[in-house]
């Protein structure tokens, strides 16, 4: 309810997880707001879903573990948006997530302090988990 | 007074620092300076054979440098996923292997053999490439498991490098995922027999270049 009066957007889901789906540009207040307002102080975790031509999609859950109550928030970046507010201002632990959200999918978080790859080698091409990465690019001298 | 728990800070990472792979990759295709006593065994060697009977002395001499070789194989641990507990329950006093003359080392400059066990990833390659290339010649390798061999059930990811002999050569594939201890020691004494039947010192073909 309170969700639904602050936001101006429908919360949807089952009993327990709330899934909002956010504007890009309202992606750091509603977190922010979850914090604060409904005391989700956990991030769970950070991650982004390929919609091949409707573009990419964030998804992050925050848990608010005293009230036993979790939200799921989602931002559809739209087709070939690749920048994204970070939440690193307001989730400490979003920072390694959106590292590994930018060596994955090559979304630019806005605002974070040390955007570098963190599972794969610094001079790797291409972002292994788009749909648009043929399984067989080759990395020379290896493969 | 309050006490303030320190910051964690984790150093970065100073990728320049394997940018000399070619240049020690380079180094050890050739010959280094000032190795005169290679040339002149050879010679030696060469010469032995146009005296009659001399071939029975280096017959004699290459089996008896090839058991010594065989019976005290020490390999490298450079266990990377699963395939490396299997690795570890053969060195341990069930299977012990410490009675065919291997003691499992943690040094590539004390080695013979290196173990390549589990999922060689991209990023790790140049790593095991360093390590090989830091062993003494002779020097062998073992390929355990499916994913050393070739990717295994990883072979359709990104990140795997689609068989162990596209950085290092091979001499003995362990098939598997992963070989108990047994299938391990079938190919270490596969090994041993291999090693009996080594002729040339110092001389490593290179890996195999794959296309897919």
């Amino acid at each position: 309810m309170l969700i639904q009066e602050r936001l101006g957007a429908p919360a949807g889901g089952a009993e327990g997880a709330v899934v909002v789906t956010v504007p890009v540009a309202q992606w750091q207040d509603v977190a922010g707001f979850a914090r604060e307002a409904l005391g989700c102080r956990y991030l769970s975790f950070l991650t982004a879903v390929d919609w091949k031509e409707e573009g990419l999609e964030v998804v992050a859950r925050i848990e608010n573990l005293d009230d036993n109550f979790s939200l799921t928030l989602k931002a559809r970046l739209g087709p070939d948006q690749t920048r994204c507010p970070s939440l690193v201002a307001v989730y400490r632990g979003a920072d390694w997530m959106e590292r590994e959200c930018y060596d994955m999918f090559g979304i630019r978080f806005d605002g974070h302090p040390d955007l570098r790859r963190i599972l794969l080698p610094q001079d790797w091409d291409g972002h292994p988990l788009l749909k648009s990465y043929a399984l067989d690019t080759p990395h020379p001298p290896y493969r | 007074m309050e006490v303030k728990a320190p910051v964690p800070r984790i150093p970065p990472l100073v990728w320049t620092e394997f940018k000399d792979l070619q240049e020690w990759e380079k180094y050890h295709q050739e010959r280094p300076e000032g190795d005169q006593y290679s040339s002149l065994l050879e010679s030696v060697a060469a010469g032995l054979h146009h005296v009659p009977g001399g071939f029975v002395l280096t017959t004699v001499a290459d089996s008896f440098l090839n058991w010594a070789r065989k019976s005290s194989v020490w390999p490298v641990t450079f266990g990377l996923a699963c395939c490396a507990i299997e690795m570890m329950a053969t060195f341990a006093s069930r299977f012990d292997v410490e009675r065919l003359g291997m003691v499992p080392w943690a040094s590539p400059r004390h080695s013979d053999l290196m173990i390549i066990s589990g999922t060689v990833t991209i990023k790790m390659a140049p790593m095991l490439k360093r390590i090989y290339d830091q062993m003494p010649d002779p020097k062998w390798a073992v390929s355990m498991g499916s994913c050393a061999n070739s990717g295994g059930p990883f072979r359709h990811g990104y990140h795997v490098v689609k068989g162990v002999d596209r950085v290092i050569p091979v001499d003995v594939y362990v098939p598997g995922c992963p070989p108990p201890p047994e299938s391990l020691l079938n190919g270490l004494l596969l090994l041993q027999e291999q090693i009996q039947h080594f002729k040339q010192t110092g001389r490593r073909a290179a890996p195999t270049a794959k296309t897919d």
